[in-house]
């Protein structure tokens, strides 16, 4: 290499020692590399990421779902054990500090009394008395999953003293515990009823889109009819055809087909309008030249082109299960006791009186309305990861 | 558009042949018939009913007959205004029916009302002031109130209704103006008691209005026809109007036919909670008792007056988009 200092006029013709790569320029970075080779459902992933509310509601659910697993280790009280001296007692606040000095968690016990002037039962906290909560310990005997028998708990109430977080309901059960357990039916049964209309919506959807002509007409037409029919007094009329004979689980499958039955049809629109554009496409001609059957051509070929766009589509439509779930329990025409869910709790506050003198017989509303905002916002998250080569 | 108008009307006769159909079927799934259960019910008092007089009463009712016939009775009948026999109350259907459907139909037109004067300011609002505080806000609102449940929303309403403004517990208007004549304090009364179901039934419907006129306002605004206007000296104001607030307009016609299943779902429920006099409750006790044709011409009419508001949602964005007019016909 020659020095600049040098003459302008000796300036010798420069040829750089280093083997000549053409491609240099197109070489990428190994960021560029990995964004480039990343597969369809890495960059879904990359993208959900970026939105940050659906990530935190996708861990929220997913904690929610986990927790149905041990609902047993959570709840502080067994499902059906009942206090008949702490009836629709209100909730009890857990202290840290005790007269200036730090003890810990505990609560102070009720003490109950019955006005006489307004028959009213009223509570009073003894704050002399400091009953320190229990963790890892043990408590109320439950059998889990009915597989084996257990008393492990996380939290467990004082000894020969109580913990209810959230009050307790007419027959003095501990409302935390059973909004747990509750969780167990009302998360499932989105679950469930999404399933079913998943495979309805997928199977007419796929058969209208693909075959066109009076397949799609009927189709079409059938969707059109159960859309007329008002949701609820729907659900109302079907579930009051569930004979009362048959048991709580029974019952519970049921009502999620029957939720299910109704919910398929905006699925299965999305599936045809979607399957009539692809069909055309060349790789499903030949996918069909080569001797493919429908079936095949279908479930291989067209669905996963737009899979990720009906699970968004199906995690949107969750919550209205969820939601329809409580409003027929609530009527008491869903899940009846000694199943638990949420709708089935809330039942319970279903007059003006639990509204005025035992406001907390409505917080299973909570979980409620969280499950449903994280579903929404989840759903939203996935629909705008659900395309991921769509900039913007 | 005379022969699109045409053609719509046309389909939706058999629609209705088959939603009544499937109503009829739905209602007569549970087992047994109010016959027997009535039966079961005089004998579970210890009362005594005699074979003759069941059978007298079941030939009465015409529940000896065979379903098909039934309905074929029933679907005629209703043809010619006769809805049939309501068991429980032992009147035809009609006299029943009449002033709750007429409720009924006042609460439904009422909510649409509401959820068309909330959304629309509420969706300009949050569409040109995009990401803004109150947009935000305004959003979370709006997923809230899509995700409380209806009936506990009425339940807490009516608590404070009566406590701040003493407004009396269930029903319409206040006990003293029921069986009354209409009069303008009735009128008054019942005013005052409806805008809780309004508020409460409107609520998931108005949260999913301000999402779409939002969306579909945001996208008109990107527009190049709106930079155009803007770059002319267009005030603001008079260009969202005048422009892409029209564009935006659809979805206010085009869900009717949405707004009105959910409506309708929603008064279900929420009169049943608060006790209103209007279908829900008396649906919810007629599905219960299997009083057949009193269940039946509720389902009826709530469907028809879903079809009826679809055609009439259809007929009018064909009217008043001509983008879409007269070659959609029938979809296909």
């Amino acid at each position: 290499m020659s020095a600049r200092g040098e003459a302008p006029a000796a300036l010798a013709h420069f040829v750089s020692d280093a083997p000549f790569d053409p491609y240099s320029i197109e070489a990428l970075s190994p960021e560029q590399e990995r964004y480039y080779a990343a597969s369809q459902w890495r960059m879904m992933w990359w993208r959900f990421c970026r939105h940050r509310l659906a990530l935190w509601s996708a861990l929220l659910l997913g904690a929610l779902y986990l927790s149905i697993a041990v609902s047993e280790l959570l709840a502080p009280y067994d499902l059906h054990s009942r206090h008949s001296h702490f009836v629709h007692a209100p909730p009890q606040e857990v202290r840290l500090f005790h007269e200036g000095s730090f003890v810990g968690p505990y609560v102070h016990p009720l003490r109950y009394e019955l006005d006489m002037d307004t028959f009213k039962r009223e509570y009073h906290e003894d704050t002399s008395r400091v009953q320190r909560v229990r963790f890892l310990c043990r408590g109320d005997a439950y059998e889990f999953w009915g597989l084996f028998e257990g008393d492990f708990h996380l939290v467990c109430p004082p000894r020969d003293g109580t913990l209810f977080l959230l009050g307790t309901d007419r027959l003095g059960r501990d409302l935390l515990s059973r909004i747990i357990y509750g969780a167990r039916i009302s998360l499932t049964v989105g679950l469930v009823g999404i399933a079913v209309s998943f495979l309805i919506g997928l199977v007419l959807g796929g058969l209208a889109g693909y075959y066109g002509g009076w397949v799609d007409a009927t189709v079409q037409w059938l969707i059109e009819i159960i859309r007329s029919f008002p949701e609820l007094p729907l659900w109302m009329a079907l579930s009051a055809a569930l004979p009362v004979t048959w048991s709580p689980i029974g019952v519970f499958f049921g009502i999620t087909i029957i939720l299910g039955l109704i919910d398929w049809t905006g699925l299965a629109r999305a599936v045809r309008s979607k399957l009539l554009a692809l069909r055309e496409e060349d790789f499903c001609t030949a996918a069909i030249l080569m001797g493919a059957r429908p079936g095949r051509v279908i479930a291989r070929h067209l669905l996963p082109n737009f899979m990720s766009h009906l699970i968004a589509s199906a995690t949107l439509s969750i919550p209205a299960m969820i939601l329809g779930e409580t409003a027929l329990s609530f009527l008491g025409l869903g899940l009846r006791p000694p199943v638990t869910s949420w709708g089935v709790l809330l039942s319970e506050a279903q007059n003006i009186n639990a509204v005025a003198l035992y406001p907390w017989l409505m917080l299973p509303v909570v979980p409620v309305i969280v499950v449903v905002l994280a579903f929404n916002f989840m759903g939203d998250g996935l629909r705008d990861a659900a395309d991921p080569y769509k900039t913007g | 558009m005379l022969v699109y108008f045409v053609r719509r009307v046309l389909v939706m006769i058999p629609t209705l042949l088959i939603v009544s159909a499937l109503v009829f079927v739905i209602i007569q799934l549970p087992e047994g018939d109010y016959l027997s259960a009535h039966v079961a019910e005089l004998e579970a008092q210890g009362e005594r009913v005699s074979a003759e007089k069941i059978e007298f009463l079941r030939r009465h009712y015409g529940l000896d007959r065979t379903p098909l016939e039934q309905y074929l009775h029933w679907l005629l009948g209703m043809l010619q205004g006769d809805f049939g026999f309501s068991y429980e109350y032992n009147l035809p259907v009609t006299e029943v029916v009449g002033d709750r459907l007429f409720l009924s139909f006042l609460l439904s037109f009422a909510t649409i009302l509401f959820t068309w004067v909330v959304a629309f300011p509420i969706g300009v609002y949050s569409a040109t002031h995009q990401y803004s505080v109150a947009d935000h806000s305004l959003t979370f609102i709006g997923f809230l109130g899509l995700a409380t449940p209806n009936f506990l929303l009425a339940l807490v309403l009516l608590y404070f209704a009566n406590v701040l403004f003493g407004t009396s517990i269930g029903g319409l208007m206040d006990p003293q103006y029921i069986d009354q004549p209409m009069s303008f304090a009735k009128f008054l009364s019942v005013l005052e008691h409806l805008w809780i179901p309004v508020v409460v039934i409107g609520t998931a419907g108005t949260a999913g209005m301000i999402r779409r006129l939002r969306a579909n306002l945001l996208d008109e605004l990107q527009k190049q026809y709106v930079v155009t206007a803007r770059a002319k000296g267009l005030p603001p104001t008079r260009l969202l109007l005048k422009y892409p607030l029209r564009m935006a307009l659809n979805p206010f016609i085009a869900d009717i036919g949405n707004l009105l299943p959910q409506v309708v779902s929603g008064a279900a429920i929420v009169s049943v909670v608060l006790s209103l006099p209007t279908t829900g409750p008396m649906l919810l006790q007629a599905l219960q008792n299997q009083d057949t044709y009193l269940a039946g011409s509720f389902l009826m009419f709530l469907s028809a007056l879903t079809v009826v508001g679809m055609f009439l949602s259809d007929v009018a964005l064909a009217a008043l988009d001509p983008r879409i007019r007269l070659e959609g016909g029938v979809q296909r």
